[in-house]
Formats: structure tokens, sequence, C-alpha cells
């Protein structure tokens, strides 16, 4: 089904990576628990099969009209495969439990899981193989890997890798020898099930995290050795934080598009980005709980206009993960909204 | 510009670059008779106050907060017993991780607390009926909530509903991600104040107390 196009999904989405402009603006509505409501499930029955998770991304997309299908589960999942705890809850994504890393020390003898021997994985690479039968080659299928820089936030806790990360080079390194072994066959793995692209989720790269300074000596190499590693396109993902300082270091790195943060200015970011790297964005997740059809309408209908001149641009949350609390009018009015104002040649604005 | 206002200067210059040696130096130099609390008040406390705006304004990184307070926590620590700044006016204060794992913007505000000399009680991480009966037991007057999550962030509604059903007043201050990007949550969740950094909860107790901080 085309939802309001002439384009199909899959050729709205390559389109506009192309930093083209497409037949309109693709929408990346990144749900996840959602599809939980859809089934009638709880979350974490919802998200105990690939079968279930699958199936709710189809209903979802039936429902809305979106062009992507996510195959993310949720942040926690990958540390499952590490060793790690879930902590479930009936009205939000599943938290990770107590560190995997304990102490600094521990790094050194680190070894990374093994894909086939993680269920949680598993089940990953069977929604998404599952995904992409159901959408017979139409709908792209978008998987994630957590960045082997920012998964330590996870692995150790935030503060412990902050000190990792500013005083234990040696240490940061191997952890980071470790991790990109894990993300490079994570990532591959997904690619191989039938997933079309994959978000490399890396907020701690982001200037509002550490300063673009450091991120050069840390982040950036490896991203640089990890995306090629991965081999498929990739889109930079920082969880609402800021980009801008980043884009020429993502082009360099082989990132093919990026999500801006919800508190920067789009247009300042298109201006910045285009020509160069597709951008994603940037609609505020958080808001959008509290927003009415009305006000979601008005929401879409600015993003497009900053960001959709030209194309190359992916209408999305800024979040990653659309939250559980945002309700089905919303949903449907935003969907709605990009089918009516997101067809190109865009209308000027007035 | 007055001597101490470049002093103040070079203090937040040197947290920035983590030059822990010309922060204890210019903190701790001979030939300045303040003594040392007042040092606090006048050179520590508004350093982590305009390195809060830098991160707030995006001119700095949150990574460079976390370690300006850390150098800040370690130098003080060395002159005064834990919480000994006796900041805050007398109100019992107490911080806490509501219903979360993520310690970092908790332990951000502590941080920038035991800086600027303000005594409270450390709850850890706790679920919401433990919170309000830990406040309820300490007779709290303050009670700052760090989250992350917001699922996390809309159960301060709960613990402002569980304070109230005990009839007590204390005020609620809450940070974190969520209250910032959703920036009417702090106020439908019934929290009386919202820090959008760390270094807002000095002037959140200031507010709490008429001014009366130090």
């Amino acid at each position: 089904m085309k939802y309001g196009g002439s384009m199909t999904s899959a050729e709205r989405v390559k389109a506009a990576l192309s930093l083209k402009e497409p037949d309109r603006v693709p929408w990346l509505l990144l749900l996840t628990m959602t599809g939980a409501r859809e089934l009638g499930l709880s979350i974490k029955d919802y998200f105990s099969s690939g079968k279930n998770v699958a199936e709710g991304q189809l209903r979802m997309r039936a429902k809305y009209g979106h062009d992507v299908l996510y195959s993310f589960f949720f942040a926690a999942l990958e540390m499952e495969a590490w060793g790690g705890e879930v902590i479930y809850c009936d009205d939000g994504p599943p938290n990770c439990g107590a560190p995997v890393i304990k102490s600094p020390e521990a790094i050194e003898t680190l070894s990374p899981p093994r894909i086939e021997d993680s269920p949680s994985l598993l089940k990953v690479l069977d929604a998404t193989a599952k995904m992409k039968e159901g959408a017979g080659g139409e709908v792209p299928v978008l998987g994630v890997v957590i960045s082997p820089f920012s998964l330590p936030v996870m692995q150790m806790g935030f503060e412990p890798y902050l000190l990792l990360l500013y005083e234990r080079p040696e240490l940061f390194k191997r952890l980071m020898e470790v991790n990109e072994e894990f993300a490079a066959a994570w990532g591959r793995a997904q690619l191989k099930a039938g997933a079309d692209a994959i978000c490399y989720f890396d907020p701690v790269s982001s200037p509002t995290i550490i300063p673009r300074e450091l991120y050069l000596k840390t982040g950036f190499p490896v991203a640089k050795r990890t995306v090629p590693a991965i081999g498929g396109p990739l889109a930079a993902h920082f969880a609402s934080g800021r980009c801008i300082p980043l884009i020429d270091d993502l082009v360099a790195a082989g990132i093919g598009a990026m999500c801006a943060g919800c508190e920067e200015d789009l247009a300042r970011v298109k201006r910045a980005s285009e020509g160069k790297i597709a951008l994603v964005g940037n609609l505020n997740g958080l808001e959008m709980r509290s927003w009415t059809p009305g006000r979601a309408e008005e929401e879409v209908k600015k993003a497009i206009r900053a960001g959709g001149p030209g194309g190359g641009f992916l209408l999305s949350d800024s979040h990653g993960e659309i939250p559980w609390q945002v309700p089905d009018d919303v949903l449907s009015a935003m969907s709605e909204a990009v089918r009516k104002q997101g067809r190109y040649p865009l209308e000027a604005e007035g | 510009m007055t001597e101490r206002n470049i002093r103040a200067e070079r203090f937040e210059a040197a947290l920035l670059s983590l030059d822990r040696l010309e922060a204890a130096r210019l903190l701790e130099s001979g030939g300045d008779d303040r003594p040392f609390t007042l040092r606090i008040e006048q050179d520590v406390a508004p350093a982590m106050e305009s390195i809060g705006r830098a991160w707030e304004e995006g001119r700095i990184a949150l990574s460079q907060v976390y370690m300006s307070g850390r150098i800040c926590e370690e130098l003080i620590n060395r002159h005064l017993p834990k919480g000994g700044g006796g900041g805050g006016a007398g109100l019992k204060i107490a911080l806490a991780l509501l219903e979360d794992r993520h310690f970092l913007g908790k332990r951000m505000v502590g941080a920038v607390l035991s800086a600027a000399g303000y005594p409270f009680l450390d709850y850890g991480a706790m679920d919401s009926d433990s919170l309000v009966r830990r406040a309820a037991d300490d007779g709290l007057d303050l009670l700052l909530i760090s989250t992350l999550m917001l699922p996390s962030a809309l159960k301060v509604e709960k613990v402002r509903k569980g304070l109230d059903s005990l009839g007590l007043g204390v005020k609620i201050a809450v940070g974190g991600a969520p209250f910032r990007l959703a920036p009417d949550l702090w106020r439908e969740v019934g929290a009386d104040a919202m820090g959008r950094n760390a270094s807002e909860a000095i002037s959140i107790i200031k507010s709490f107390t008429g001014g009366a901080g130090q």
C-alpha cells in the first residue's frame, strides 16, 4: 500500500536518504512498546517473542501508514546478552538492572557475547525476518545497534563510564575493542536477518554529553571503525542530544543520516546538513503525550516546513522511541498531517 | 573587573579544563583573607551556577559539568566535613533518585550541594511509597527528586499525593531530562519547582528560604 503517494515506503525512504525529494516526506514513526497495546498484551509479554513484535509493527503500520518497520525492542535488551537484568514496567520501556561491569578492572577480562548464544538478540532477529517477510519489500525495516561508545553507560553506569573516559585511557581502549567486536557482529546479523538500515544509537557522542574535542579522540574513531564493520546504511541517533557540530564528522565516518535533537532549531540543522547528510527529526516525543490532534498537526507542519524543502528529510521524533503515553489520536493526527502537508512540491509558507 | 572576579573566572576555567591543581591553587591560595566558607560561597557556587547555565545554553557538555562538580566536591571535602557548610538556612533537605537506576543526575546535584556547603540526606534510589515514608519519618522540608525516564518522572505525582495525604508540607523540586524536554511536566505532576540543570538546585533552595541560602 502506498498510503497517499506514488512511491512505496521503501522508494520514499531511499530517495530521502539519497538527499532527493520523494513524492512526500517519509514518516518514521518509531513505535516500540505501543505494539503491546495493539495486541492487548502487557509490555513484558509483548517483548517475549519476535512474533509478537513483528505482528505489532505490521498492525501499527497498517493503522498509521508510516514508512518504516522498527525492529528495535528497547535499549536494555542488549544488556541481557551481556548477562544483565532487564526490569519491566507497565507503562514504559524496560530498564536495565545493575551494571554488568562492576569495576573498571573487570574490563581486562571482558569478552563480547555471541549473538547465537543470546535468546534476547535472537528474538530481535526473528522479529526482523518476520517484518521483512510481512512487508514484502515495500517497507524498509530499521534495526538498532547501541554504539560501542555509548553502550558502557548501561554496562557500567554513566558516572563510572565518564571517569573511565577521562581517567583510564588503557581500560577505555580495551572496552572499545570488545564493544566494537560485538556491535559489528550485532549490526551485521540484523542486516542479514532482513534489516534495510541500522540506527547507530550514540547519545554519548552528542556535544550535549561530551565536548567535540573529546569526541574526536574517542567516539569518532570508534564510529569510523564500526560503521564499515557493520557494512550497511547507517543513521546516527543521539537520543535528543545536539548534533550540529558533528555533521562533518558523521559524514567522514560514513554515516548517511542523522537525527537532530528536539531542542535544536530544525531549519538551522537543515542549513548545516543540506547536501551532506540526510536529516531525521525532530518532533518532541516527550511533549507528544500532552498534545491535542490539532497541536500534533501544527508540529508536523512546522517540522516539514523547516526540514522538508529540497528533500533529504525524514520526519520523526528525536528520541527514537515514542512514549507509551502518547495517545492513538495524536499518532493518527501526525500521520494524517504528514500525508496532507508533506507532499512535494511542498506548499510555500503562508 | 575586580581581582575577585578575575579569580572566579580563572577558577571556572580551571574546572572546565579539568585542571585540579590550578583549581586547588586558586581556592586554597594564601593571601586571601576570606574564610574558606566565604570562598565557597563567592567562588565555587557562582562557578558551578555559571557552568550549569553554559550547559543549558549548549556551550559546554554534560561531562564537563559532572567533572567540574566532582573537582569542587573533592576540594570542599578536604576542608569541610561532609555537608558542613551550614547552608540551606535550616531547611531539612533530601535528594533521591525515583524508581530509576540512572544515578548521574542525582550525583551531579549532590556534588553541587556539597560544593556549595548545603547539608542534605542522600536517599539513593527509592520507589515512591518508600520515599513518602522516609520523607515523613525524617521531617523533610524539601525533597529533591532526580529522574531520567518518563515513567519515573510521572511517578512524582504519586509522591506528591502521598505526602499530601499525610498532611506534610514538604516541597518537591524535580530535575532530569523528562522535565527539561517537556517544560510543563513538573507542574502536571505536582512539583513545586524544576531545575533545568544541577546547579539550579541552589537557586531553588534559596527561593524556598526567601534568599537566605547561606
